[in-house]
């Protein structure tokens, strides 16, 4: 049967079990949109932006570990995709963009809304097409899902022609696809994984330092028990809070600039750093040179390019980390009493970390008159469903969102790591909220970021989605005001927000629900009277307008050179 | 240090801005960019002269490895391969300068390809260290215009890039 290329696409989206899309109308996608107007099974919901929209199939992707799938006008519709698309790629999430193009005949003439979007998301993207022929666009979206979602996952954006979405054609959607310059390795190499066992139980003071790829890798699960089964102490970065339960004994929560004392002294005085699905990111190493002296460092990544990037290594294992855990754990289980020895040879590790928890654990002094931020987000976890799943925009309550909630599962953090993109986490946890109608979701946000993309409260309203969004309101740009502070002088340049805004009537006209607390005694009252609200509802705290996130790496600054209080 | 690579990729639309933008993102330099179709339908080949130390040059390998358009990577740097380049070479060429230039050509193995009362235009190929060599004896009589293609590079032995 012949369809135009339009009615193709969206067969396609189908055809990869595509659900919900996120997406805007204009003039080069008003074929497309005819299309769905009829199309039942896929569930199309309108952001008031397309930067909320890309965020919002990113934060889509991040809950289910499905590709997320965006769509936008030409022009500017496309150009408003950028910043989600740089966002998904620098935290290497699994995303199709589809854009509106100009008709063929028309490219390259600047014509009305026309730009090169392929030629602007270059360097952000894992791969891009442009589709010329109504014949190609099956095996173009079969090629761009299996790239976005296969090996180190990453944003493929489809430019897709007024023309050929007009154009009429047969649609068969291909069963398999070959594309001869992209062979992901994803089965670790065996000689390698032995030695790296071997090598693990030689050493005596053993830390596993997890990162995004062991979430985005499925690999919790290998993980967690090979770090039981060995006793080795976890460290995560940012990225990969949730890969291991903060619950646990042998935690050591976030390492880097604003990561625990004992993490960041773990890997001081490491001699065997076992790298799992991360990237040696200058946030987590500090300074490079004085980085893990004494260490020998085994990376584990799909993606060979993170290995040997910042740092050296002594054994690299390129391939899907959650293949590789789980063959190293059935190689460990093969010297049963080799692990024995090597679990005693580190009881002295496990007792130095122990004095560097106990000597500087995370912690806040807390304030009987004004709200401390770090509270909230304890009484938030303290508060919420156990599989609640939360998003943070960029700054200090992203910061003490890593410190205080505790993740305990995969996939339940959303947050820009890689990019740091303020405006993230409200469209973020409209995806994740779109995705899983029936949990709870939380976007974490600070006055500052709130507002990038408090338009989404509309899409909220309209679709339903009943996403509680945290304001930490300091009325400042507080992770910037802190480095002024500690090292500009005070002089705070521009990050005094001056307008106070009032968020309950915000709430209000949009449509949903404000709660406001000032004193620490509201806190609960108000966390527990917006958690049992059905809508969208935002629950602001003025908090302590000067707190700071700490302990800290000053940038340049060795990772044990912690600024504990200042 | 100098490095030559030869890149086999898809001769795809847009392929060469890939490589392009990605030396350029990571700041990796390129000093000469050949690019035509090679011998098998589809594919073209890249010869690219680089800087870097070893370390850059891991980089750029499994960098260039990532683009999906990529198929192949040769790193010529161990002197396994066989590596030319053609000039085009418009040098002037009055009175005694005439026979000058023709003695250069000759010793050359070059070729005169275009000639005027004032000038020579002269065809040379051979490694890059012997077109900066003839470069080095004509640039006194007055070079006009050069052009070069860049370095070409081919493995040695009786094997192609696939075997």
């Amino acid at each position: 049967m012949k369809m135009n290329g339009a009615r193709i696409m969206l067969e396609c989206l189908k055809k990869e079990g595509v659900d919900t899309i996120f997406g805007y109308p204009g003039g080069t996608v008003i074929n497309l949109y005819d299309e769905l107007f009829n199309f039942k099974e896929i569930h199309h919901i309108l952001p008031r932006h397309e930067q909320a929209g890309t965020h919002a199939a990113d934060g889509y992707a991040r809950a289910t570990g499905r590709v997320g799938v965006a769509l936008a006008t030409s022009g500017p519709g496309a150009t408003n995709t950028v910043t989600g698309i740089a966002t998904a790629y620098m935290d290497s999430i699994p995303m199709v963009i589809i854009t509106g193009q100009v008709p063929t005949p028309l490219i390259g003439n600047d014509a009305f809304q026309e730009v090169d979007i392929i030629g602007i998301t270059r360097p952000c993207t894992k791969h891009s097409f442009l589709i010329r022929n109504v014949k190609d666009i099956a095996l173009t979206m079969k090629k761009a899902f299996y790239i976005a979602r296969s090996g180190r996952p990453g944003p493929v954006l489809v430019d897709f022609p007024k023309d050929v979405q007009m154009a009429m054609g047969e649609f068969h959607y291909p069963e398999t696809v070959e594309i001869r310059g992209y062979k992901p390795t994803l089965t670790g190499h065996p000689r390698q994984i032995e030695k790296a066992v071997a090598m693990v139980l030689e050493s005596r003071r053993p830390v596993l330092y997890v990162g995004g790829g062991a979430v985005l890798g499925g690999a919790a699960e290998p993980l967690t028990t090979l770090a039981r089964t060995l006793s080795v102490p976890v460290t995560t970065t940012l990225m990969g809070l949730g890969a291991f339960p903060e619950s646990d004994e042998l935690s050591l929560g976030m390492l880097g600039m604003h990561g625990a004392y004992c993490a960041n002294m773990a890997m001081t005085n490491s001699d065997m750093i076992i790298a799992v699905g991360a990237r040696f990111d200058d946030r987590v190493t500090g300074k490079l040179s004085t980085f893990a002296p004494h260490a020998k460092i085994i990376h584990i990544d799909v993606d060979p390019t993170s290995i040997k990037k910042n740092v050296r290594v002594d054994l690299p294992i390129v391939g899907d980390v959650k293949d590789v855990l789980q063959k190293m754990l059935i190689q460990a289980e093969k010297s049963a009493e080799k692990v024995a020895a090597f679990t005693e040879g580190t009881a002295s590790w496990h007792a130095d970390i122990a004095g560097w928890k106990e000597k500087h654990p995370i912690s806040y002094k807390q304030s009987s008159t004004i709200i401390k931020p770090q509270y909230v987000i304890q009484k938030l976890r303290e508060l919420s469903d156990d599989d609640a799943i939360i998003s943070t925009d960029v700054g200090q309550h992203q910061m003490w969102t890593a410190q205080f909630f505790k993740f305990n599962k995969p996939r339940t953090l959303l947050t820009s790591g890689g990019l740091g993109t303020m405006g993230f986490g409200l469209p973020a946890a409209m995806g994740a909220q779109a995705a899983f109608p029936n949990r709870q979701v939380i976007t974490i946000c600070g006055d500052g970021g709130v507002q990038m993309n408090i338009q989404e409260m509309a899409t909220l309203v309209q679709n339903r989605l009943p996403v509680k969004i945290v304001i930490l309101n300091n009325n400042f740009l507080g992770m910037v005001r802190q480095w002024q502070e500690l090292f500009f002088d005070r002089r705070y340049s521009s990050t005094c927000m001056e307008l106070p805004i009032d968020y309950i009537k915000l709430a209000d006209a949009y449509g949903a629900k404000g709660f406001l607390a000032t004193k620490p005694s509201e806190v609960e009252s108000v966390i527990t009277a917006g958690f049992r609200e059905e809508g969208p509802v935002i629950m602001e705290f003025k908090i302590a307008r000067e707190e700071k996130v700490l302990p800290m790496v000053p940038a340049g600054a060795s990772l044990n050179e912690m600024v504990l209080n200042a | 240090m100098q490095h030559t690579i030869s890149v086999i990729v898809e001769n795809d639309f847009g392929v060469l801005s890939r490589v392009a933008t990605l030396f350029s993102g990571r700041g990796f330099n390129i000093e000469s960019l050949s690019v035509a179709p090679t011998n098998e339908e589809g594919l073209s080949r890249m010869t690219i002269v680089t800087q870097g130390d070893a370390q850059v040059l891991e980089q750029i390998n499994k960098q260039l490895y990532k683009l999906i358009d990529v198929l192949k990577v040769l790193d010529f740097t161990d002197g396994s391969a066989i590596e030319r380049e053609l000039a085009l070479i418009k040098v002037a060429a009055e009175d005694d300068a005439r026979a000058e230039v023709l003695r250069i050509v000759d010793i050359f193995r070059a070729k005169i390809i275009d000639v005027t009362p004032k000038s020579y235009t002269i065809e040379a190929t051979g490694n890059p260290l012997k077109i900066d060599a003839i470069l080095e004896l004509l640039r006194p009589l007055g070079l006009k215009e050069l052009v070069r293609t860049g370095s070409v590079a081919i493995g040695r032995g009786a094997k192609g890039w696939n075997g």
